[in-house]
């Protein structure tokens, strides 16, 4: 039960700032997570709305399991969305939400009332079913829109920015509960997301887009170790630009500082601010060139190095990737 | 009562500012009141007082006259008409607009609020050049031996077309304020367009169904300026409750005039409480019950 976009292209009419997006192709692998992971603006919602039919594309195809369903209607492709706003029926029970795609399609009662019971226990929601949504948390209302979706037995799971409504700490948690979900069932996914942490936890296959094409698709590894172009190697990790003749980005945690004594040359700068999150510290150094390149590093490592702020540094480029200059316009 | 366009999708919580001074704020109280008192409450009170200046039997008597019987059963048909005609048309127009993308959407809407912004009497004398004697029509309405100026079917016309934007324009809004994810995601799940409505859309806005019909009904029924130019004031056969008062009133039946008023008035308290009752369960329809505390996976 594989995706596949062929070279969509989908215009907005109109003026304003609406994402489009003009030929992308991509793969999704049967019972794996994908990700489509992109900035907002970058037509990663609007391609995922094409593979569910909620959108109609100008131009390309769309395939689920080799068969062509562009011209298919959304009823009919046999998927299971999820809405970043939950999307539940606010008047129904949360059973009642679950059965709806079941009681649309005529199961006898006793089945319907067996699965929804099934999948509220797979969501671990078992005792929740005569409640109504308002009377759930957000992350409990987005357990209860996957059930729903997983209700039917979809081809494909499409999930649009499905944490993007929860705070952190229950983001973090519902993304492993996914994981485990996906594990047990291992429903071909495709997930839209701006949270390159997120895209990457989840999925084995990432599919990047940047102003409605795809800048680089491959393994988060791929992703993270050889960035295609400097679109990418500025996306992933927040990377910083060097000054220089060619495109050159490195990492915060990929540069290193250690106190100067006395050196000079390119590679002294000033601690120019310096914050302190958690486990972590983040520095802004000023380089001689006038760039301010940030640098991230573990508290242990820069307590142990005792810098303060306005102290001159010698500043260690571990890992700098470099592009052709011209290479960004694709 | 065409400043009732505002909405139950559009209303918002207001801000209380409370930096004014004590006396200013007590100014300001007693002017709103003032105001409210001599425009609003006295001229009310004074139609029934004024209905029962000669006593209950003149009250009874009046209200129970043979013409006044009549006119409150056409208005009563033509509101059992106009309602419902708007409630099917005013949603399938709100949901056309609300959710399809199609040219011509914009000349749409400014047409379902031209009943508002033309003047009754002109959408009246409309219905006359159309249906009278002297438009083409006319030789075939005849041939059909069905008459619509000075009938019912006129006065119903006139007053479903006078009423027209109520409804829809509630319905409208809330369908607006509500968005289409939860239409798509019952898409996605396979119902067709007539589920969807019945089972999803229907559900979300029926609280502006309902205040759209109690405004709608209140409008129909007190509908005068229209009503007027068409139905050509037979008693006992074209009158409708408000023609009827003005008839009453002309011929110095005072009594019986502010008592056939009290009867609209009274239809007007009515439909203030309804609208309050219905904002009152829409709000408490928008917000959570229980929220409950974020529990973790």
């Amino acid at each position: 039960m594989s995706v596949e976009g062929i070279a969509l292209v989908k215009h907005f009419g109109g003026e304003g700032e609406v994402a489009a997006v003009r030929g992308v192709s991509f793969q999704a692998p049967a019972g794996r997570i994908t990700s489509l992971l992109g900035p907002s603006g970058s037509g990663k919602s609007t391609l995922l709305r094409m593979v569910a039919g909620l959108e109609k594309p100008d131009a390309g195809t769309v395939h689920i399991d080799g068969r062509d369903v562009t011209r298919i209607p959304v009823r009919e492709r046999e998927v299971g969305f999820v809405f970043q706003s939950y999307a539940l029926f606010r008047h129904m029970t949360v059973a009642d939400n679950v059965a709806f795609g079941l009681r649309i399609r005529k199961r006898p009662k006793d089945a319907i009332a067996k699965k929804v019971s099934a999948l509220l226990d797979l969501v671990q929601l078992g005792e929740y079913g005569h409640r109504l949504p308002d009377e759930l948390s957000g992350g409990q209302r987005q357990r209860i829109a996957l059930a729903r979706a997983l209700a039917t037995e979809p081809r494909v799971l499409l999930l649009d920015e499905p944490f993007g409504a929860l705070d952190t700490k229950v983001r973090v948690e519902l993304r492993e509960w996914l994981l485990r979900l996906h594990e047990e069932l291992p429903v071909t996914t495709l997930l839209v997301t701006h949270d390159q942490e997120e895209a990457f936890e989840l999925s084995e296959h990432v599919v990047l887009l940047d102003a409605g094409t795809v800048a680089q698709a491959g393994s988060p590894t791929e992703i993270y170790e050889r960035p295609a172009n400097p679109f990418v190697a500025a996306f992933v990790g927040g990377a910083n630009k060097l000054a220089g003749d060619r495109d050159a980005f490195v990492r915060p945690q990929d540069v290193g500082v250690r106190k100067a004594h006395g050196e000079d040359g390119d590679h002294v700068a000033i601690v120019e601010r310096l914050v302190r999150i958690g486990g972590y510290v983040k520095l802004s150094v000023a380089m001689k060139d006038g760039h301010t390149i940030t640098v991230q590093m573990p508290k242990h490592e820069f307590d142990e190095r005792g810098i303060e702020r306005g102290d001159r540094v010698l500043v260690d480029l571990r890992d700098v990737k470099t592009f052709p200059r011209g290479d960004y316009a694709i | 009562m065409s400043a009732a366009v505002s909405s139950l999708g559009r209303r918002s919580v207001g801000q209380r500012v409370q930096d004014e001074p004590p006396a200013a704020r007590a100014a300001l109280i007693a002017v709103a009141l003032a105001f409210l008192g001599l425009f609003l409450v006295l001229p009310l009170a004074l139609v029934f007082v004024s209905a029962f200046s000669e006593g209950v039997g003149a009250f009874v008597s009046a209200i129970t006259h043979p013409d006044t019987l009549s006119a409150i059963r056409l208005t009563l048909l033509t509101a059992a008409i106009a309602v419902p005609l708007n409630v099917v048309f005013g949603i399938a127009a709100a949901w056309l607009i609300s959710k399809y993308e199609f040219a011509g959407k914009s000349v749409l809407l400014s047409l379902i609020d031209l009943p508002f912004s033309v003047s009754p009497v002109i959408s009246g004398l409309l219905f006359v050049l159309l249906f009278g004697a002297q438009s083409p029509l006319a030789p075939l309405l005849a041939l059909a031996d069905v008459r619509v100026i000075f009938a019912v079917p006129g006065i119903v016309l006139a007053t479903t077309f006078v009423t027209f934007p109520l409804v829809a324009r509630e319905v409208l809004a809330v369908m607006q304020a509500e968005g289409s994810q939860e239409e798509e995601a019952a898409l996605t799940m396979g119902a067709t367009g007539l589920q969807i409505l019945w089972h999803v859309t229907l559900p979300k806005v029926r609280w502006g169904v309902l205040y759209g019909v109690i405004l709608c009904n209140a409008r129909a029924m007190g509908e005068f300026g229209a009503v007027s130019v068409v139905s050509g004031h037979i008693r006992g056969e074209t009158n409708t409750l408000p023609l009827h008062v003005e008839i009453l009133y002309n011929e110095y039946v005072f009594a019986g005039a502010f008592a056939v008023a009290s009867l609209l008035a009274s239809l007007a308290l009515v439909t203030l409480v309804a609208k309050e009752v219905v904002q009152w369960r829409a709000r408490r329809g928008r917000t959570p019950l229980r929220p409950a505390p974020e529990v973790g996976a």
